[in-house]
């Protein structure tokens, strides 16, 4: 090994400078927080945090710990960023196709939905739909019913609940399900390319997902009913809707804006990974006699994955960071409740901010994580 | 006459198809259309739902009996080949026109028809349509916050003098144009700073601050005249010690104050607001955050394993947390890391927080950049002698910045539209400004006028920006 000066001088002095930085606002922080009388350490996380949250998923209330109150914000993060997901890739897929439309109107349709909601901030759209679209729908007492169970009011959205019976069983028939239609897809694979014979794979599996279900309610003993909310009268202006399930505005707010914003980036990812399958891939796979169906499904779609995938990833890990301007409408998501009222009550700045940031670093880095994983393996193997 | 399949349109019976299908789809068209602008409904004597589809499916057999191929009449096949292919595309196409038809006369009359422009109360807002009024009485507060009206003429002088100076580039002769790189990048941000700093703000705001970025420009001049072979430790050590000597031997308070133009008021920064401090955090942003990523993309890209640890950390750091917890540690947790008489403007705080974050994301924007340049750039420029700052900023930089001219466009697009969230440090830009005016006893109800405005402003703004983008990407894109 050849030890040069010029190689170690200048990560030494990196180093150094950035040592004295943190040293510099260790000490500084050490300082102010004697100053202050707050003693550094992560202790009040197992105290009564004595404040009410309005929305939550798990059981909660000002006896619970900050501990709790802590979940209970990511949890309902966890909850608008997997909703947001889901209705952002199913929208954005459909815009994303549309885009490649050769009908003329769809095409230009599609593109001025991308345009328009790509081009005006986040925030703006969640105010928007807040403080404006979701104030100017009835109140509970005058909401009309959709499909005679679904109330949309000023309020938020009631929406019926489901009551199960035995609903452990349909859920094992449900797993059951997924897991012989992955031995029957190991299975038709083989048998294809052993013998070339095909089974019609998608056809057992529709039948699969709905036959097992179907037979758990049958004879497994399951029972679904559903619990339609009813309007309550609590005083003379003031009414409720009693039973069912009720989203606050906020949510919807929150998810709409989120799902309609994103959408539009995992549209143009979609677009642009259908664009960057060659032509000539096509044109092959159809010479070599596939349907149209099969090429879809066998040569473009595979190679368009590889390219739609990783920036749509990124695309979801942005819906979840951006979930946090939950704050700014006061859902109570991870940065309101915790780096938030917690914050206020505890004077905790930096334990706070830290545990906070920490979550969001841990939750992109290990998405992060898995992407190059999956990236690693799909990506084509070069010589 | 030969008899006519109504299932199989075809060319020898051309004109009754022409004439039957046109027909079909005006009434279709013309049964939504008197249904939306004038609320006539030509078919209320059918049941309900039947009247709903019926322009739908008689739309539907007219375009299915005027897609006939190769025609020979030129716009018939344009109309087949652009919305009537087969009959999905045509139901789809139908849905669309009337779509259309259906929403325009609501938006036209609340935009235009409803509304009320005249006036300066709430009294004359009484149409179903939008309140403009309500924006025209708030624009100065929309557009400068809470600066006294009796000095918006400062920011408006500033803007204007460094949007003429921002120009130079497009009236720069041959002669001057090979400057214009060191004037975009040192002498027009410092000129910026200077117009904010004697005209907008009027005093000693950014008291520290400007010491660290007048030092920063001088010794970045200075660095033209630096062997390369210095390079490094020159801008290691002189920045910073440039920056002592400022701050503690040659500028006291004096200076300033000599500086400062007379007969101006100080503003503090509390007091900015609207839509000229989302320009002015957009531009310094944009203006520090372009260096520190192209040197944290440097650094990742670095041979010395430290340098490049310590800038994977950063940049994965700032990339993995949202914007909003960075402000939240601006506002709350960085004072704490702060000597104790050591005070920031949080304007400053702000601008600090945004411009690192938005670093970490160009910063990998260029490394991509880096990365696709292929191999022999580096070796060619290495064997002609060039040692390491030499090589990156004649050889590299300008070819791999010119590769991710979309990419940078796209944060900068983003870093406008993350501006309204400054509300978290107490700042008001434009839609802080739309909600603290929404609160006001006086106006209530105006939410959606405000909102449609503002959207509409940065629809504009950043619509225009990303059609300049691509505009540059077709200039610069040179083959290879």
């Amino acid at each position: 090994m050849n030890f040069k000066l010029k190689d170690i001088v200048p990560q030494l002095i990196t180093v150094l400078a950035v040592v004295l930085v943190f040293g510099f606002f260790t000490y500084n922080a050490q300082i102010n927080m004697e100053n202050r009388g707050i003693d550094f350490g992560y202790g009040f996380l197992s105290q009564e945090s004595s404040f009410d949250v309005q929305f939550s998923l798990i059981e909660y209330d000002g006896s619970h710990s900050y501990f709790r109150a802590y979940l209970v914000g990511l949890l309902n993060t966890i909850l608008v960023s997997v909703i947001g997901i889901i209705i952002a890739t199913i929208l954005g897929v459909i815009v994303g196709i549309a885009r490649l439309s050769p009908n003329y109107l769809i095409n230009k349709f599609a593109a001025f939905y991308v345009e328009f909601f790509r081009n005006i901030p986040l925030l703006l759209q969640i105010f928007f739909w807040y403080f404006a679209a979701l104030r100017a729908l009835p109140l509970p007492q005058d909401a009309e019913a959709m499909f005679g169970v679904f109330f949309l009011t000023i309020k938020g959205l009631y929406v019926p609940a489901f009551i199960w019976q035995n609903f452990n069983i349909f859920f094992y028939s449900i797993i059951a399900a997924i897991i012989a239609i992955i031995v029957i897809r190991a299975h038709a694979k083989k048998v294809q390319e052993n013998q070339g014979k095909q089974i019609p794979v998608f056809l057992i599996s529709i039948g699969l997902i709905f036959i097992l279900p179907l037979l758990s309610f049958l004879i497994g003993g399951v029972r679904l009913s559903f619990e339609v909310p009813v309007l309550k009268q609590l005083a003379t202006t003031s009414f409720i809707y009693e039973g069912g399930v009720s989203l606050p505005p906020e949510l919807i707010a929150l998810t709409l804006s989120l799902s309609l914003y994103t959408a539009t980036f995992i549209a143009e990812c979609v677009r642009a990974g259908i664009q960057g399958v060659g032509k000539g891939q096509k044109e092959a796979a159809a010479s070599i006699g596939l349907t149209p169906n099969q090429v879809l499904k066998l040569v473009i779609m595979p190679q368009a994955l590889r390219i739609i995938i990783p920036p749509t990833t990124n695309q979801y890990l942005n819906l979840t960071k951006n979930s946090s301007l939950a704050a700014a409408i006061a859902y109570p998501d991870l940065v309101l409740v915790f780096a938030g009222t917690a914050l206020m009550q505890t004077g905790k700045a930096i334990e706070i901010v830290s545990i906070t940031m920490f979550t969001y670093l841990t939750l992109s880095i290990s998405i992060s994580i898995l992407m190059n994983w999956y990236n690693k393996k799909i990506a084509i193997q070069e010589k | 006459m030969s008899s006519i399949n109504f299932l199989k349109p075809d060319r020898t019976n051309l004109n009754t198809f022409l004439y039957l299908g046109s027909f079909l789809f005006f009434i279709s068209i013309l049964d939504v259309f008197l249904n939306s602008f004038f609320r006539l409904n030509l078919t209320g004597f059918l049941p309900n739902f039947l009247s709903f589809l019926l322009p739908l499916i008689l739309g539907f057999m007219g375009l299915y009996f005027i897609r006939i191929e190769y025609s020979g009449i030129k716009n018939l096949d344009l109309l087949n080949k652009h919305i009537n292919t087969n009959n999905f595309n045509a139901v789809l196409s139908l849905l669309i026109i009337f779509i259309i038809i259906k929403s325009l006369p609501p938006i036209l009359s609340w935009f235009v028809i409803d509304a009320s422009f005249a006036g300066d109360t709430k009294d004359v807002c009484t149409g179903s349509g939008a309140c403009w009024t309500y924006i025209k009485v708030w624009m100065r507060r929309f557009m400068y916050g809470m600066y006294p009206n009796a000095e918006q003429w400062r920011i408006n002088l500033s803007f204007v003098a460094l949007v003429l100076l921002g120009s130079v580039g497009y009236f720069a002769t041959d002669k001057f144009k090979k400057y214009l790189t060191l004037y975009y990048v040192v002498i027009y941000p410092l000129i910026a700073f200077l117009f904010i700093f004697f005209f907008i703000s009027g005093g000693p705001v950014f008291f520290d601050f400007s010491y660290g970025i007048i030092a920063a420009i001088l010794s970045i001049i200075i660095g033209f005249f630096i062997p390369s072979k210095f390079k490094f430790y020159y801008f290691l050590i002189v920045p910073l010690a440039l920056y002592v000597i400022l701050k503690y031997f040659l500028f006291f308070e004096e200076y300033i104050e000599l500086g400062k133009l007379d007969g101006l008021n100080w503003v503090e920064t509390g007091a900015w607001g609207g839509l000229s401090l989302t320009f002015i955090i957009s531009f310094f942003c944009l203006i520090f955050c372009f260096p520190i990523g192209m040197a944290f993309a440097l650094g990742r890209r670095s041979e010395f394993p430290l340098i490049r640890y310590i800038s994977v950390g950063f940049i994965e750091f700032w990339r993995g947390v949202p914007l909003i917890t960075v402000l939240f540690m601006s506002a709350v947790m960085f004072p704490m890391f702060l000597p104790e008489d050591f005070f920031i403007d949080k304007l400053v705080r702000a601008i600090i927080a945004i411009s690192l974050f938005e670093a970490a994301y160009v910063a990998e924007v260029i490394r991509g950049g880096l990365q696709a340049l292929p191999r022999g750039q580096y070796e060619a420029a290495k064997s002609l002698g060039m040692g390491y700052w030499k090589m990156h900023i004649f050889v590299i930089l300008p070819q791999a910045l010119k590769l991710v001219i979309p990419g940078i466009a796209n944060t900068f697009l983003a870093l406008v539209k993350d501006t309204p969230l400054i509300f978290v440090v107490g700042l008001l830009e434009i839609v802080g400004m739309l909600n603290l005016a929404k609160t006001n006893p006086k106006w209530l109800g105006f939410a959606m006028e405000g909102y449609v405005f503002a959207a509409i402003i940065f629809w504009i703004i950043c619509y225009a920006m990303s059609k300049y983008s691509y505009n540059l990407e077709q200039k610069y894109k040179t083959d290879r």
